[in-house]
């Protein structure tokens, strides 16, 4: 019966301890979707520029874009928020963390969604392209009417694994001084001790947050389908 | 005692009855070939026989052991049993030499010059000691069942079980697994599902017809071609033969 | 004073490939189990990895990190900053590492496992002997972005404390205010020389190791 009792008030104490969070973990969830979609809608333009760069630029455009998809692929995040964030002052530029947070996300996004796009621009045959051309489309034209929608189509399944990537990536944020979901965590538990109950909460927010996600992606992607457009495999080794 | 007894096996998938009670028996040295349309269970007997996929009910025994047994090291029998696939199932990251040697040599403890030894001795008997070390993907269909065969006959098997040996292969290429086959008819007991009636009629010693899960009628080859006791069995030869021809 | 600061990068640096190597390593030998308990496990240990994949790639390596270095500490269990970062960069590894090879299994003909059970191999044996090595070469591709990948995430556990290039680099830039741009642009530059490095060598590699007409297909 002790125990019993015991077990109860643990649970209630818990259930306390989560209400009196709430507020706070809310505060930081809300930020870490706000840095998640906007540094994806970022990334998706700059990600598109740099694709179509690659692929249908002159050499030294197709250059310049490679090689800073490379040298983005090629080094840490944290890395690159740390030259944005402490870095960049020394130069006279000061920014806010948050501000830091979304320019560093979208400049890294960016450079591997430009990785997903040009996959599927390359595996659109050429006879598209071709065709197109034969109406007289311009190039522009093509591009616009023909490739991108198949394109965009078949990158799905690869953007959503960038989102997920991104909504777990958001908390390095935090360590730029951004109160996120992991710093507010972090805030809480520097407070009370409670560590592992506070820690446990975020990481099952986290959970359902990609779960969500990865439910709401699916469907857009199978409304979407075109009969006989396949989607490129999922990346599933790196992302999710 | 027989070399090979089946008693009354029986084999179901879900709901569909792909062997309704099989016997028969095999004698050191026979060669039987195993016909029938497709679907009636000839592959199954097979992995039945070395318990690919165990029986439901029924029983089979090897020179006297019970295969069927649960308390049977099943890995001690299959070693006596040889198995040629229809899709070569050739080990893909491994040489043909080595496809032959690497159960002698992991399973069979075998020195590793021993082993590969042994391994050459059986791939010169298929006629292949020159691509002993090409991969499986730089051998033609016809060589890669030729050296499935050597795998098998390298272990010693007491019997060799076939399936389909020749249907995926070119037709053009049949033609040297059948003789690989039949140099060693005699010498060592053959199991054989096929559709080539030549090897059927000139090799096997007994010819079972199989139709629905059972042995329709089995004879041997004079009398299961020139004059079979049933319908059936004249009807489905007529067929096979006008399809594959006789050799 | 930006090359007086060098050695001390290179300090860093020796923390930093530590951590790379050591959580490859037990990412490595956990994601071979998990993945052929997966595949060839009973019923629940099958749910149990599938569980386990499914959280720890669900979750950000930071949680990891603060969940072991602060959450198991509040229970008694300390851990130094560099094991508690080796144990998270592994076990969040492992899950990552057991897709690649279960989809490396997956990936090979099921006439492999039948032909060498019907030679007398156990399913052990057969595992050992022709499944993994198969399963090996076809997942270099995979484990190299994953080395990749592990190399780069090692930079979080500087949020743990743990002394690595990051760390060193902060020391160096908090004494000459002066040089935070050049500190940071030369970690950069590190990490760059060492994905780019470990990029080509295992491109090598997967030439050397590809099996002849087994040509490698999984998606980098």
């Amino acid at each position: 019966m002790v125990k019993n009792n015991g077990g109860i008030k643990k649970l209630s104490d818990f259930i306390g301890f989560f209400i009196e969070s709430l507020p706070k973990l809310l505060d930081g969830l809300y930020l870490t979707i706000l840095l998640t979609f906007i540094s994806l809608a970022l990334g998706l333009i700059l990600g598109l520029l740099l694709a179509l760069g690659r692929v249908y630029g002159k050499t030294i455009i197709s250059g310049i874009c490679a090689g800073y998809i490379e040298i983005i692929r090629g080094t840490p995040l944290l890395v690159q928020l740390f030259i944005i964030y402490f870095g960049f002052p020394q130069a006279g530029i000061s920014l806010e963390p948050l501000t830091a947070a979304l320019i560093g996300l979208s400049l890294n996004s960016g450079a591997y969604q430009a990785e997903y796009l040009r996959g599927s621009i390359q595996s659109i045959e050429s006879g598209q392209m071709v065709a197109a051309r034969s109406l007289g489309m311009t190039k522009i034209k093509a591009i616009r009417n023909i490739i991108l929608p198949q394109a965009l189509r078949i990158s799905i399944p690869a953007w959503s694994n960038e989102l997920i990537y991104l909504v777990k990536y958001t908390s390095i944020a935090y360590i730029i001084q951004v109160r996120e979901l992991t710093a507010e965590g972090k805030f809480i538990a520097a407070h009370s001790f409670r560590y592992i109950e506070i820690f446990a909460i975020i990481a099952i927010i986290y959970l359902v947050l990609t779960f969500i996600f990865t439910e709401i992606i699916d469907r857009v992607e199978k409304k979407l389908s075109i009969p006989g457009i396949g989607t490129i495999k999922r990346l599933e080794q790196r992302f999710i | 005692m027989n070399m090979l007894k089946v008693e009354n096996i029986h084999k179901i998938y879900g709901k569909t009855k792909v062997l309704a009670g099989v016997s028969f028996t095999m004698e050191k040295g026979e060669t039987k070939v195993i016909i029938g349309p497709s679907g009636t269970g000839k592959s199954t007997l097979l992995r039945c026989i070395n318990q690919l996929s165990p029986p439901d009910k029924g029983r089979v025994w090897l020179e006297g052991i019970e295969v069927t047994d649960k308390k049977t090291d099943i890995n001690l029998i299959r070693q006596k049993i040889g198995f040629v696939f229809q899709e070569f199932n050739l080990f893909n990251h491994l040489t043909a030499v080595k496809n032959v040697s690497i159960a002698l040599e992991k399973v069979k403890k075998m020195e590793k010059e021993e082993a590969h030894k042994e391994a050459m001795n059986e791939l010169k008997r298929v006629g292949l000691k020159d691509q002993a070390d090409q991969y499986p993907s730089q051998l033609s269909g016809g060589q890669k069942q030729r050296v499935g065969i050597a795998r098998a006959l390298a272990m010693n098997p007491v019997i060799i079980l076939f399936d389909e040996p020749t249907s995926a292969l070119d037709p053009e290429l049949i033609g040297d697994v059948l003789e690989v086959m039949k140099s060693l008819a005699g010498e060592i007991s053959m199991l054989v599902v096929t559709h080539e009636m030549g090897f059927a009629r000139n090799v096997a010693d007994e010819i079972i017809f199989m139709e629905h899960g059972v042995i329709a009628e089995c004879g041997n080859p004079d009398k299961m071609f020139k004059n079979p006791e049933k319908k059936r069995t004249k009807e489905f030869l007529g067929k096979i033969s006008s399809l594959y021809g006789e050799e | 004073m930006l090359i007086e600061s060098l050695p001390q990068l290179f300090e860093g640096l020796k923390i930093t490939l530590g951590l790379t190597i050591l959580s490859l390593l037990l990412g490595s030998v956990l994601g071979i189990l998990m993945a052929v308990g997966r595949v060839y496990g009973k019923k629940p240990l099958v749910f149990f990895i599938y569980i386990y994949e499914k959280t720890l790639r669900g979750i950000p390596l930071l949680v990891i990190f603060f969940l072991i270095y602060f959450g198991l500490s509040q229970i008694g269990i300390n851990f130094d900053p560099f094991t508690a970062a080796v144990l998270g960069l592994g076990l969040r590894s492992t899950a990552y590492q057991a897709q690649i090879y279960r989809s490396a299994i997956n990936s090979i003909p099921t006439g492999q496992m039948i032909a060498a059970r019907s030679m007398g191999m156990s399913k052990l044996k057969a595992i050992r002997y022709i499944i993994l090595p198969q399963v090996l070469r076809l997942s270099i591709p995979g484990w190299s972005n994953e080395l990749t990948i592990v190399l780069k995430d090692t930079s979080i556990a500087f949020s743990i404390g743990v002394i690595d290039l990051m760390r060193q680099g902060r020391y160096i830039y908090s004494v000459n205010h002066e040089l935070v741009l050049q500190v940071l642009l030369i970690i950069a530059l590190i990490y760059f020389a060492l994905v780019f490095s470990i990029n080509k060598g295992l491109n090598y590699l997967e030439k050397k190791y590809k099996m002849t007409g087994f040509e490698i297909e999984i998606e980098r």
